[in-house]
């Protein structure tokens, strides 16, 4: 299916990424022949395949739910870009 | 003497054990190697300094008669997508430039916890999306081959195309990388050394910043069969911070090495021998398959049939895990920051200058096949494709024991020939992604030399957690192939 401008605005929402409005045709484009060069896996009968999400055949392990770590909030945010009081900040999000 | 950068790994351990050098003097000698290196921007961050401190603890220890790791004193570089405390870990993307990590991934920590020395922190592609080194915001790395009477800059491969000339240029004993796709396999095999991506599972992905979490694996990067599996045995082990650690023994891979083949049933893929291929690539799979055969291996035709959808299936599934992986670079809590008007317009900035061209790319594809009304369509039917094409596998293992097939379908190519066209790039992964997808072990070992006298490696893929079967076959291919070009720089 082809990628239109108007898909790549919606997608760039979604994944919060400012696409400069020049750069939406050319992704458009890209895309499309992305997009369009994947669905070869059309012709593949996958009835009664059951997707695979990992090749760990495994069970999630389970722990005690306790405590093993903590008590380092400056460490947390020794690299945040605007750190204040020993907290992440935001721009005001509830007027 | 052996030039000092010129030691294999085993060697160099065998020398230390002697006591003919000092890892102060291994370390020294790599760091003149990376300071007269420049040129190929293998690294982004050296660290020269904590290399003499680490090495100087090294020769403490052994003067001491204390207990020494398996690995004490050995100079190596680390990808610079593995979290190191207190050393900037970069992905090689802008948004993670000034990135210092407060702790160290578990490769890192059990290399470091077995003595080695780290010499810096190697080049890639920008969260280790490319296959050429030419995504990284820290600029393209150089081959250190050259086309015979060419010196044009080639590219390393990527995404682990720092380490890889690193270790082809002589400026550490072996190098860590990480293989979603062929990130191991692929620069291996353009810089002509050994690369090994273990079994899925194998080596712990806690704190390697993250691609695609059930592809991604840490690999060993080396110029012998033999140091990657000594460097694969300081690598692996179980990890309980990593939920999909494998919880098993780690074998003693060297011991594995000189078994020989005699009786090892070799897979050869029908479809792996797709039209068009590169005829130097197709006569030295000829070369390699007569070398395991006059070894004492059986070869085996077998057939892996939906080989040709494992690309594309790939290309779903890796960017849809990179798009969810990657929304956590939001400049709230690390990394670069773009301020805006209100908190989505400071995301969307923040991306937008954080990202370079190839990861926006992946991202807006992989949000793309998770969207609604078109995850169906693209994502659960790209692991569908993904469950045949792991059953062809086993299926194919239950006639042979390991698969020969080509690392690459060409050599190493010139800067800027295929950074436009995202598909063609794509297509270098074409042979070792179907490994990936089924998360088995995989090896490149050098093994002969394009018309134009670059390395073309081949390729061997072995069973789920017998990584001891696909060493001894690499062990054998190395020993037929009696590779020793030599890069033009090093």
């Amino acid at each position: 299916m082809a990628v239109d401008r108007e898909t790549v605005i919606r997608v760039a929402k979604l994944a919060r990424i400012r696409v400069p409005e020049g750069d939406l045709d050319t992704l458009a484009g890209e895309l499309s022949n992305i997009i369009g060069w994947v669905e070869q896996l059309e012709e593949v009968d996958t009835d009664d395949v059951a997707p695979m999400a990992s090749v760990a055949d495994m069970k999630l392990r389970w722990r005690a739910d306790e405590v093993t770590d903590g008590g380092v909030r400056d460490k947390v945010t020794a690299n945040a870009p605007d750190p204040q009081q020993g907290m992440f900040s935001v721009p005001k999000v509830i007027e | 003497m052996t030039a000092l950068t010129d030691l294999t790994l085993a060697d160099a351990r065998d020398a230390l054990a002697a006591g003919d050098v000092s890892a102060r003097e291994l370390a020294e000698a790599h760091i003149a190697a990376m300071d007269s290196a420049r040129n190929l921007n293998a690294f982004i961050t050296e660290t020269p300094e904590r290399a003499l401190a680490d090495a100087d603890a090294s020769d403490a220890r052994r003067a001491k008669g204390g207990a020494l790791g398996a690995l004490d004193g050995i100079p190596l570089a680390i990808k610079d997508l593995f979290c190191t405390e207190g050393v900037m870990t970069t992905a090689a993307s802008h948004i993670l430039e000034g990135f210092i990590p407060p702790y160290e991934s578990s490769v890192s920590a059990k290399l470091r916890a077995s003595g080695t020395v780290m010499l810096g922190k190697t080049n890639l592609d920008e969260f280790a999306m490319g296959s050429s080194n030419e995504t990284s915001y820290f600029g393209t790395v150089e081959n250190p081959w050259r086309r015979d009477g060419d010196n044009r800059p080639l590219v390393p491969g990527g995404s682990s195309g720092g380490a890889a000339a690193a270790v082809s240029g002589r400026l550490c004993l072996g190098a860590t990388g990480t293989d979603t796709g062929g990130s191991i396999r692929q620069p291996a095999a353009f810089c002509g050394i050994v690369g090994m991506k273990p079994t899925y599972g194998r080596c712990s992905r806690w704190g390697v910043v993250a691609f695609a979490s059930s592809l991604d694996q840490a690999g060993p990067m080396t110029r012998t069969v033999r140091d990657a599996a000594i460097l694969l045995g300081g690598m692996a082990g179980f990890d309980p911070k990593d939920s999909t650690s494998a919880d098993m023994a780690v074998p003693d891979f060297e011991a594995a090495l000189d078994g020989g083949v005699k009786g090892l049933r070799v897979g050869i893929p029908a479809e792996y021998a797709v039209d068009g291929m590169n005829p130097e690539i197709a006569a030295l799979w000829d070369r390699g398959k007569t070398w395991l055969k006059d070894a004492g291996a059986e070869l085996v035709d077998i057939s892996l049939p939906h080989t040709k959808y494992a690309l594309p299936a790939y290309y779903i599934i890796a960017p849809a895990e990179a798009s969810s992986n990657l929304a956590r670079y939001d400049g709230v809590r690390y990394g670069r920051r773009e301020d805006g008007g209100d908190l989505t317009e400071l995301y969307e900035n923040t991306r937008a200058a954080g990202f370079g061209t190839e990861v926006r790319r992946r991202i807006l594809i992989g949000t793309y096949v998770l969207s609604a009304g078109y995850y169906d369509a693209y994502y659960l039917k790209a692991q569908k494709v993904r469950a045949l094409i792991a059953r062809d596998f086993t299926q194919a293992y239950e006639k042979c024991d390991v698969i020969l097939t080509p690392t690459t379908p060409g050599p190493a190519f010139a800067m800027g020939e295929k950074s436009d066209d995202p598909i063609a790039m794509y297509l270098n992964d074409v042979l070792t992604v179907p490994a990936s997808l089924a998360g088995l072990p995989a090896i490149s070992v050098p093994a002969g030399l394009s018309g134009d006298g670059l390395p073309l490696g081949l390729h061997l893929i072995g069973r789920a957690f017998d990584e001891e079967t696909m060493f001894r076959a690499a062990r054998a291919l190395e020993d037929a192939a009696g590779f020793d070009a030599r890069p033009a720089q090093r």
